[in-house]
Order: C-alpha cells, then sequence, then structure tokens
C-alpha cells in the first residue's frame, strides 16, 4: 500500500535530499508518494506544519526548537528525527563594505577571526550601520552571523542592522539598495556574487566547522502515532542523502533542483555549493572548500541533542528565552535520535553509539564509538575554539559574557 | 476597526477590500509588500492585518511584530486557536491573519471568514484566467503543428489536425502534447520557423 506524504520546503540547494528522495525514487521504494509543497517564507512554512496542511518540513533547526518553546507564533510540539543537511551558508556584503576587508578571497574566507576584526574595524569608518539580511530570527544563518560579529566585541543587536528577509528576495533587496549584504543558504549567496552585487566575507562552514542546518520537522504527535510510516520516510531519506553526497551525481543533482517547482535558479550557480567550489567574487576562480554541504557521510543526518542544546544556548545568550533546566530539557528534546535509531537500526547506515557529544571539540578526523560500521567525524571546530558542553549550558554562557 | 491588507496583487486586495466595504468596515488600507512597508505599517496600527500565506514577506512582518516598540499590543495569528475549522478554512484559502492582543473573537470572525471568502473568489477568477490563457497558447501550439504537416506532407488543414488526433489517440496523449513534440522535432531536423 502506497503512502501519501505532503512535506514542505523553500527553494534552497539543501531541499536537496528531498527533491532526491521523490525524483530519484528512493521515497517510492518505500512505499511513499511523496509530495513536495514549496513555500516562499518560513513562516508559511511553519504554518502548514503546525495546522497540519503537510506531514512534514524541511525546517530551520532553530525555528523548530522556537516553535517548541512557543517563541514563535502558534506553539507547537515539534519533533526532528533526521538532520537534511549540515553547513551550507555564506556571507556575502557588497564590494564598498567587503573593500575594508583582506581582498584576497581565500586567505579572506580561510580566517574567519581576522575578517571579524577587520569587519569591526571597518564598522566606525563607514558613515552608517551596515544592513544585514538573515532569513529568519530563529534561523541558525542568524546564529553564526551572531556568532561571528560578537567574537570580534561587535553587538548585533546594536552595532549592525539586522534586517528579516526570506532568501528568494536577498538578491532583488541587494540590488534594490535595501541591504548591504545578507547571510543565505546557497544559491543565494553565489546568486548575488554571480549578478556582480556582492563578494563572500564568511562561509558558514569556517564559523562552525560542522554547522546544524536544516532538520526535518514534524508534529511530535503525529510522530508518534504513524512509526512505520516515519521509519519508511527515514530509510528513504537516508539512502537519497547518500545519492546526494556522491560527487558522481552532483550535476544530475544540480539539473533536477534547477527546476522551476524546486530552486528554480541556474544548474551552474547550484552545483558551487554541493561541489565545494564558491566563486567569492565574479569573474574570479573558484575556491575550493570541499565541506561547505554535507549531507550523509559523517552520519551527517544524526540528530544529536547536544545539537539542539547548542541551539538553545545560543538564543538564551540573545535574550529570546529565559533559561531554565525545563526549558532546557523541552529544547534537547526536540531532536529525536531515538527514532532515528530505530528507522535505521536494521540499515548500513553508521550508527554513532552517544546520543550527546560535545560540540566543537574535534580538530581531526576522529573515529568514534558506532554500533555499527565505521564512524568517522569531521572537524568540527568553531573557528574561536570554544567548545560546548551540552552539561553546562551555564559555564558556556557565562564564557562569552566575560569575554565580551 | 483598522484593517490593512498587505498585498502585491492589485487585483486580490480589490477584491477584498470591496467585500470589507461591503460588510461596513470603512478604516481599510492596502499596503504592498515593497520598500519600507513594515515602517508604515507601524505607523498605521492596524487591529487587523492580512497578508496572503504565499508572500514571501511574512517573515518580516513577523520579525517586525515580535521587535516593534510603536506596537503596544503583541499581535498573534488567528485570535481563537481552538477553532479549527476556521484555520484550516484560512490556511486552505491563503490567507494569514495578524490580530492585535485582546480583540474579541466575534469581531474578528467575521471579517476572517470574509476574507476566507473573497480570497476564495479571487482564486476562481485567477484559474478562469490562466484556463483561458492556456487555452489560447494550446490553440497556438496546434496551429504551428499543422502548418509544420501542410507544408511537409502536403497536406489540407483538415487532414493535418485529422493526423495528429489520430496520433494523439494512439499515444494516449493530448493533442497539444503530440503537437509540442512535433515542433521539437521539426526544430532539431532545421524545419524550424515553418
Amino acid at each position: 500500500m502506497t503512502t501519501d506524504l505532503k512535506i514542505a520546503f523553500l527553494p534552497l540547494t539543501d531541499a536537496a535530499v528531498l527533491v532526491a528522495a521523490r525524483e530519484q525514487g528512493f521515497a517510492e521504494e518505500e512505499g511513499i508518494a511523496l509530495e513536495l509543497v514549496r513555500s516562499t517564507s518560513w513562516a508559511t512554512l511553519r504554518d502548514r506544519l503546525v495546522y497540519g496542511q503537510v506531514h512534514a518540513a524541511q525546517m530551520l533547526a532553530p525555528l523548530a526548537v522556537a516553535v517548541t518553546l512557543g517563541l514563535s507564533q502558534q506553539p507547537a510540539a515539534l519533533a526532528a528525527p533526521y538532520k537534511l543537511n549540515v553547513n551550507g551558508n555564506m556571507l556575502v556584503m557588497t564590494s564598498d563594505f567587503a573593500a575594508a576587508l583582506e581582498p584576497d578571497v581565500a586567505r579572506r574566507i580561510a580566517d574567519p577571526l581576522g575578517t571579524a576584526h577587520d569587519f569591526a574595524a571597518a564598522i566606525g569608518l563607514w558613515r552608517r550601520k551596515p544592513v544585514i539580511g538573515v532569513v529568519h530570527r530563529f534561523s541558525s544563518h542568524a546564529m553564526m552571523l551572531r556568532y561571528w560579529l560578537a567574537s570580534a566585541g561587535i553587538d548585533p543587536d546594536k552595532d549592525v542592522v539586522l534586517r528579516v528577509l526570506p532568501p528568494s528576495l536577498t538578491v532583488e533587496a541587494m540590488r534594490a539598495g535595501e541591504i548591504d549584504g545578507f547571510i543565505a543558504g546557497e544559491p543565494w549567496g553565489s546568486a548575488a556574487v554571480e549578478a556582480g552585487l556582492a563578494e563572500t566575507v564568511a562561509i558558514g562552514e569556517r564559523i562552525w566547522r560542522r554547522g546544524v542546518e536544516k532538520i526535518l520537522a514534524f508534529r511530535e504527535a503525529w510522530l508518534e502515532e504513524n512509526p512505520d510510516t516515519v521509519d519508511r520516510l527515514l530509510r528513504a531519506l537516508a539512502r537519497a542523502a547518500a545519492w546526494c553526497d556522491d560527487g558522481g551525481n552532483h550535476a544530475a543533482l544540480a539539473e533536477l533542483l534547477a527546476q522551476p517547482r524546486y530552486v528554480d535558479q541556474p544548474a551552474d550557480l547550484i552545483t558551487r555549493a554541493l561541489s565545494g567550489q564558491m566563486v567569492a567574487r565574479a569573474g574570479e576562480a573558484p575556491v575550493a572548500n570541499p565541506d561547505f554541504m554535507l549531507f550523509s557521510r559523517e552520519a551527517t543526518p544524526f540528530p544529536w541533542r547536544s545539537q539542539a542544546l547548542w541551539i538553545y544556548s545560543q538564543l538564551v545568550r540573545w535574550n529570546m528565552v529565559e533559561h531554565d533546566a525545563a526549558t532546557a530539557a523541552k529544547a534537547g528534546a526536540v531532536f529525536r535520535p531515538d527514532v532515528y535509531r530505530r528507522a535505521l537500526a536494521n540499515s548500513d547506515v553508521a550508527m554513532p553509539g552517544a546520543s550527546m557529544k560535545l560540540e566543537g571539540a574535534v580538530d581531526l578526523p576522529l573515529a568514534v564509538g558506532s554500533r555499527r560500521g565505521e564512524l568517522t567525524l569531521g572537524p568540527d571546530r568553531f573557528f574561536d575554539g570554544r567548545v560546548f558542553d551540552p552539561e553546562r549550558i551555564e559555564d558556556y554562557l557565562a564564557g562569552f559574557v566575560a569575554g565580551r | 476597526m483598522r484593517i490593512v491588507i498587505i498585498d502585491d496583487s492589485g487585483l486580490r486586495a480589490t477584491v477584498l477590500e470591496e467585500g470589507l466595504r461591503e460588510a461596513g468596515y470603512d478604516d481599510i488600507h492596502i499596503v504592498p509588500p515593497r520598500g519600507a512597508f513594515v515602517a508604515r505599517l507601524e505607523r498605521m496600527a492596524p487591529d487587523v492585518v492580512l497578508m496572503d500565506l504565499g508572500s514571501p514577506s511574512r517573515d518580516t512582518l513577523e520579525e517586525m511584530l515580535t521587535v516593534s516598540r510603536a506596537l503596544a499590543r503583541p499581535i498573534a495569528m488567528f485570535v481563537d486557536q481552538s477553532d479549527e475549522a476556521m484555520i484550516g478554512a484560512a490556511i486552505d484559502a491563503g490567507v494569514s491573519a495578524y490580530v492585535v492582543d485582546g480583540l474579541r473573537k466575534e469581531r474578528v470572525k467575521p471579517v476572517l471568514e470574509l476574507a476566507v471568502r473573497r480570497f476564495n473568489a479571487f482564486a476562481k477568477i485567477q484559474g478562469e484566467l490562466d484556463e483561458a490563457r492556456t487555452a489560447l497558447s494550446d490553440r497556438k501550439i496546434i496551429d504551428r503543428a499543422k502548418s509544420i504537416l501542410m507544408n511537409q506532407r502536403s497536406l489540407s488543414e483538415q487532414d493535418a489536425y485529422a493526423l495528429l488526433r489520430s496520433a494523439a489517440m494512439n499515444q494516449g496523449k493530448k493533442i497539444v502534447e503530440v503537437s509540442q513534440a512535433l515542433i521539437t522535432a521539426s526544430d532539431l531536423l532545421g524545419g524550424g520557423g515553418l
């Protein structure tokens, strides 16, 4: 029997796993007829999920936590048993603003700390606060941007203007002079670079080398009531993710995503993030960044609870929620490694032994405890070297206050 | 009650505004979601904001509702979360509504119901327009395929059409699909323009 499933998504390169699951037949193999519902704002994607118009959604990980904590319109308990990708964001600014930074873009990208300090020094020289577009208050992008700015003593709530706009409007807003730069998921940064409007200032992968990004969110109640369907979907996504990570499929994947019903942008722009060949300034040779966006390897889809708690720590840090143990527990429980384990128990997917880890502690590829198969975690450092211990959130937060 | 409609499509906003005025609401403003629309909206201090669910500017609006100091009372989507039928109808129709805290649901409900009806009416008009447009372009494609056949196989117009129709029936396709395939093949073979 075929199960009909509707999943909402935004036109972004990291919708790849959902698109591949549908178009390459992985969903069908599991008896799922997948309908992908294109949305143009996170608010509408959220409402479609919360009010039951879709069964699941490709969601910003911090938004899933925020909706569960009641911080974004109608509160609803959401559950994320699967990460659709890690990394994939890029910060771009107009050439006027970027002129104050290291001119060699490869070196600029490789040294986010130096670039942040150059940026901080330049704020005094510009005659007004830079206006930077972010896709949502509760986005990984906003959190990385805030983290990066604050590392150089910039107060993201006072020294710059953060303006919220959806990814698909970023390039037009830049053209109209409404924003001086933006941080968004691909291919929108590349689209602004290609249009000659902007150049790359930083990439997400250099801020947090394995940054949590989009997750697959369900209403928790629906997830609990439909274990068989959820398991079949997760198995289909795991196979789709492996297909997406395979370099041999990137050209085909880019063609799929380029279609008007998905991302509706040229395939060659989309390919850049998939292959990690980022053009940072129009007309220049690409800068190689092989970990720009990950779908499958290193157990990327595994929803580490510690990553949900890192998101929570940032919500507290920026005064978006008040810290207490019960709220922290609720935030951490949005990520559901238990469901991931159940769904993929009999597959050949590498399965981490733990559900929490230190975030930002791995320098070099590290073989870790795995219940099955070999699992090597990639380097996951934050650029400033801080380590997040999910058992010691208060200490972690105290470190930021002292550092400012 | 001050109602602001945020909309890019002149026609949809007009359809909605007319309906609201007929129902006796007279403090209605239409704001297109461009440029500094958020600042305009703040100055207006609306009680109800109506917006197309498909508008990409909803995130911008919600951010304003979160951080604005000018709006003394927080605004939430849907005043009565327990009315699931109403919420379902609104989302199906593509209506999103933001309502200031404290406004009684009996006052808001008729506005929402009207917005849902008008959005549905607008979608119907839009659908009919699209259908008419498709029919027109379908006819152009079929005409071009006919002229290719008439030129290359020296057929009458009637025979050319009959050939297309029988090919479509044999392949279980629409005539327009067969015509499109013929045009593509003809273009590839260098017969373009005919």
